[in-house]
């Protein structure tokens, strides 16, 4: 369904900064249904990489594969034709506060041109799906964190996308409606073999959601495999921490609290 | 006495009104784009166009730092060209258009640049064109905001439009001058002060009320 070939991302020089090189030869491969996780921490390059896939960020090398086409080949004219096809949620919602629920989520049936009754019949049954059926005219700002992502999520899937791309969507939510929000997302997986790429750098969503994960270090992806296994027996030293650091308060207390006695 | 103030004070205030709402339609219409254009053409925006962010900074601005009252004199060849007259309610137009352009072009980018740029980047992630990130994200997202410049505005133009009546511009101001200063007529003048007030006073609580009932950030 997917597939990254070698992609590279430099970013140019300017004023006082030298070129940062965000991703450095990444490769990988989702499949049809698949729930592909991208696991790392801040300044890995798991943005970067994701926004790859919906050429948001255009690859500097390599290339990117969405249902067998190469994309990186498109002239910019016909981008926003290919991404009416990958649905995307963030971390901050970035829902219109000038529109209603319902229509935030006409919004990308809108863009398209979609008449009213295409739009209709598109989101009225979404809005049951991800539970916001008594929310339909209300603002944005009258909703809770868990309700707002439940608009992005239901937005993104009313141009009925073949991939839905996750960027970080419960790292502004606490954890019960964490919970929830990756639950919603296991059910839309399932009933609409949805495939979906969730980047994060929370250990548990990567446990509970996804099939398959890649760990990310400075724009390398230095382990991936099964998420059981990966949690089971880490390779990488990099991962070990980054599983270790689930129990690693104490350790970094003692090391405080023994700086403390030298002083 | 107040019976002969009144239809002067009437018809000078209906002139004002005139000349700040024409002025203010047609610089809207040219200084909109413009300050759209300002807060999306940067390095990686939406309308990337270093050259007019270049050019169009330093002209803005020029243009801004001309005193009224000698922009008003300084263009009259171009008031009577456009115009057909330098005198008048209609030519008093042409130099509040012209120093409204940049002063809403300003205003305008600073309401677009106001809006979230996740939201820029959702729109295209959902396959927006730019002109569709304008028309569908930026304007509705920027209304409020849109809204209290544009009051600000209104209210400075309603000060400008004072200042034309020194040029024949016709208008409160003219009436003022003509009346109250040139013919040492204190009442008028304090008639013509109070008129302005009440205006201005009006022209802000519609400007506060219209953009209240466009902010749904806050319900």
């Amino acid at each position: 369904m997917i597939r990254l070939s070698s992609v590279e991302k430099t970013y140019p020089a300017r004023r006082g900064t030298p070129p940062h090189t965000a991703l450095k030869g990444v490769s990988l491969s989702v499949g049809k249904g698949e729930i592909f996780g991208i696991i790392g921490r801040s300044g890995a390059g798991k943005s970067t990489l994701l926004r790859t896939i919906n050429l948001l960020e255009r690859p500097t090398a390599g290339t990117v594969e969405v249902e067998g086409r190469d994309v990186t080949a498109l002239p910019t004219r016909d981008l926003p034709l290919f991404r009416r096809r990958i649905g995307m949620v963030f971390q901050h919602f970035n829902l219109l506060s000038s529109r209603t629920v319902y229509d935030n989520v006409a919004l990308p049936l809108e863009l398209a041109g979609a008449s009213k009754a295409e739009i209709a019949a598109a989101v009225d049954p979404l809005l049951p799906l991800v539970g916001l059926a008594d929310k339909r005219d209300r603002y944005p700002a009258e909703l809770s964190g868990g309700q707002k992502q439940r608009v992005g999520i239901a937005r993104a899937l009313s141009s009925s996308p073949q991939v839905l791309l996750c960027d970080e969507v419960t790292s502004a939510l606490d954890p019960e409606t964490t919970r929830q929000i990756l639950a919603l997302l296991k059910t839309i997986n399932r009933r609409l073999n949805l495939t979906m790429v969730v980047i994060t750098h929370e250990m548990d969503v990567v446990r509970l959601l996804c099939d398959r994960v890649a760990v990310m270090d400075h724009g390398e992806i230095i382990e991936t495999g099964v998420t059981a296994d990966v949690f089971a027996n880490p390779a990488h030293p990099v991962t070990q921490s980054m599983l270790h650091e689930l129990h690693s308060l104490d350790s970094l207390i003692d090391a405080d609290l023994s700086a403390e006695e030298v002083l | 006495m107040l019976s002969a103030i009144l239809p002067l004070l009437l018809n000078a205030t209906l002139e004002t009104l005139y000349m700040v709402s024409v002025a203010l339609v047609i610089s809207l219409l040219i200084g909109g784009p413009l300050g759209i254009l300002l807060a999306t053409s940067r390095r990686g925006e939406l309308f990337e166009a270093p050259l007019f962010q270049l050019i169009a900074g330093p002209v803005i601005n020029a243009a801004r730092s001309i005193p009224f009252i000698i922009l008003a004199v300084a263009i009259i060849p171009f008031t009577r060209l456009v115009a057909g007259t330098s005198i008048g309610t209609s030519a008093a137009i042409v130099p509040l258009t012209v120093a409204a352009v940049p002063f809403l072009a300003r205003i305008v980018e600073g309401a677009v640049r106001e809006v979230d740029s996740g939201l820029i980047e959702a729109a295209q992630a959902m396959g927006a064109r730019p002109w569709q990130v304008v028309a569908k994200v930026l304007l509705p997202e920027a209304l409020p905001g849109l809204i209290h410049g544009i009051t600000l505005a209104a209210v400075a133009m309603i000060g400008y439009s004072a200042m034309v009546g020194a040029v024949g511009g016709g208008g409160l101001g003219d009436l003022g001058i003509r009346y109250g200063y040139q013919r040492f007529r204190p009442d008028m003048m304090i008639a013509v002060v109070i008129t302005l007030i009440v205006v201005v006073q009006g022209v802000q609580m519609l400007g506060d009320w219209l953009a209240r009932k466009a902010d749904k950030r806050n319900i």
